[in-house]
């Protein structure tokens, strides 16, 4: 593997377990996330921030997902507070306050981050595989929760809250449940991230980040792995096979999101899924 | 004398987010739709009255483009955005929406430049008028002056004539306004034309009161915007204009005395977040 292949593999790696944890959120459980990328931040400047005191990988990386778990089920909180719509304003807010707090902290590099992150240790092409098995990992899970008694309740609080609640089951404790999951995944996302780039700077984890994540999400097939799986894969590659698609990644993915919700809100999932008779 | 000048300046932006709530509001009272994208409507209103303006050396001339092509462009994004995704769950028009603000952003990028252009001729906003003790620019003073007729003016319009009282009555209950006769169609356009128009006028403003309009202008305004509808109670007129003002005022005195912990712009849904969890129903909201 080349340096520039394991370079790849990290962000794919890294993309897809970004994608897969909102989908437990968005995609499995019905609620709305506009700010997921403020967790991956929350991870990576936990990570960071200890790496730098010397602490040691895999210590950093289990901090880095508790941190944004912890942050995440107080956000779950809110959204057991909140009616369905003001969930999406509140998790955009919550983007904002993290980016608002980061930016004016000294300690933390405030508008330049933090850099001179320490190296993992491992070469830069092992490093890319653990990222792969990290990756792979949360693959499994996220479809092991599909088929578990877990996902089939997520299903049901997605489809209609009330009808769920009505036959005996605890809504609350299942979202707060998605939102803890899945924003830890995303602190991990962050642990790993840092790793790799050795630097962080405050505006990788912006509101445009956390649309990125969830159009990877949407032109999967909100709740689909592998339409997820699929479509992180497609869209990180995107910038890689012409200049002009890097140039204009963002217009190609506000184009995508339009079109996919105009002519097929299943995302590529549901494309495929019409293609088989039921 | 602080507590005042922070106060009249925190109202003198409240005016301005007034200006993008309404318009945000109605499109949530009538279609359910989080209008994300009226960021994109307001950077364009922006952008519309710097190049006029520019070009033509008139500044009322700009504001008047500003406002006419943003209602259209209201009204286009709702014929060929929003209509044909109606029937879907709330989710799907808000991630078109989302969608269409990107577009509209990298749109203006590739059309104006990455860098912000500036009014050739503005001296007013460093020229300051002294009202009772309190200076304001005349950019500030027209903010607030241009807000208040505007949404008077709206608010007349909606209380006493046949249209706005079938516009409220849409937005009430659509079933029975449209059995007695108006037109829920016609509504919603009229509702894109003059929220939209209202949100291009407090683009091309806010661009006069900082002289610079840059192509992600709209992004902190717009989040604070549905920050602000949520605060009101989500469809509520009435809250959202108090929740315009409220919002200014807690900023304006956040910037100062949480500068070493927030920046500006994460104050407002700090505030929100805090209101929210002590009231989800908003301010003026019904449980």
């Amino acid at each position: 593997m080349s340096a520039y292949v394991a370079s790849l593999v990290s962000v794919i790696g890294i993309n897809m377990i970004l994608a897969l944890s909102l989908n437990i959120i968005t995609g499995f459980c019905g609620q709305v996330s506009l700010g997921h990328a403020a967790f991956y931040g929350l991870g990576a400047y936990t990570a960071a921030y200890l790496a730098k005191l010397g602490v040691a990988l895999p210590l950093t990386l289990l901090a880095a997902a508790v941190m944004a778990g912890a942050i995440g089920l107080v956000v779950g909180l809110t959204s057991l507070r909140v009616r369905h719509d003001f969930l999406a304003v509140t998790t955009m807010g919550i983007g904002f306050v993290f980016l608002g707090f980061v930016r004016k902290q000294k300690w933390l590099g405030g508008e330049l981050g933090i850099s001179g992150i320490p190296g993992s240790g491992l070469d830069p092409v092992t490093y890319a595989l653990v990222i792969a098995v990290f990756a792979v990992a949360v693959i499994v899970f996220s479809l092991w929760i599909k088929k578990s008694w877990m996902g089939f309740t997520f299903d049901a609080v997605a489809d209609d809250e009330e009808a769920a609640r009505t036959v005996g089951v605890n809504v609350s404790a299942y979202k707060l449940t998605a939102f803890g999951i899945g924003t830890a995944l995303a602190g991990l996302a962050g642990g790993l991230y840092i790793y790799f780039a050795r630097i962080i700077l405050p505006d990788t984890f912006d509101f445009v980040q956390s649309i990125a994540i969830l159009t990877m999400v949407v032109i999967g097939g909100t709740g689909s792995v592998w339409g997820g799986v699929a479509a992180t894969i497609a869209l990180t590659l995107l910038p890689e096979v012409s200049r002009a698609a890097a140039d204009y990644r963002l217009l190609i993915f506000g184009t995508m999101l339009i079109l996919v919700m105009r002519f097929s809100p299943g995302g590529l999932a549901g494309l495929v899924r019409r293609q088989r008779p039921a | 004398m602080l507590v005042v000048e922070l106060a009249i300046k925190g109202l003198v932006y409240g005016c301005m987010y007034a200006m993008m709530a309404v318009g945000l509001t109605l499109v949530y009272g009538l279609l359910r739709i989080l209008h994300i994208a009226h960021a994109g409507v307001f950077a364009l209103g922006a952008y519309m009255a710097v190049t006029v303006a520019n070009a033509t050396g008139q500044l009322a001339l700009g504001f008047l483009v500003a406002a006419v092509v943003s209602g259209l462009a209201g009204i286009a994004i709702y014929r060929l955005a929003y209509q044909p995704i109606l029937r879907h769950s709330a989710f799907v028009p808000m991630v078109v929406s989302i969608g269409l603000f990107i577009v509209m952003q990298e749109g203006f990028r590739m059309i104006f430049g990455a860098y912000g252009i500036a009014f050739d001729n503005n001296p007013w906003y460093v020229a300051n008028v002294s009202l009772a003790g309190i200076s304001l620019t005349y950019v500030e003073l027209a903010m607030v002056i241009v807000s208040v007729v505007l949404l008077v003016g709206f608010g007349l319009f909606s209380g006493l004539t046949r249209a706005g009282i079938g516009w409220r009555a849409t937005v009430t209950d659509p079933q029975m306004a449209t059995s007695f006769g108006v037109d829920p169609v016609r509504v919603r356009y009229v509702n894109f034309l003059f929220g939209s128009a209202l949100a291009g006028i407090a683009g091309g403003l806010v661009g006069l009161l900082n002289n610079y309009v840059e192509p992600t202008m709209g992004g902190a305004v717009s989040y604070k915007a549905l920050a602000i509808i949520v605060l009101g109670g989500l469809g509520s007129v009435r809250g959202t204009l108090i929740a315009s003002l409220v919002l200014g005022v807690v900023e304006s005195f956040g910037a100062i005395y949480l500068a070493d912990i927030f920046d500006r712009d994460a104050i407002g849904f700090l505030f929100l977040i805090v209101v929210l969890m002590v009231r989800p129903q908003g301010l003026l909201g019904r449980g």
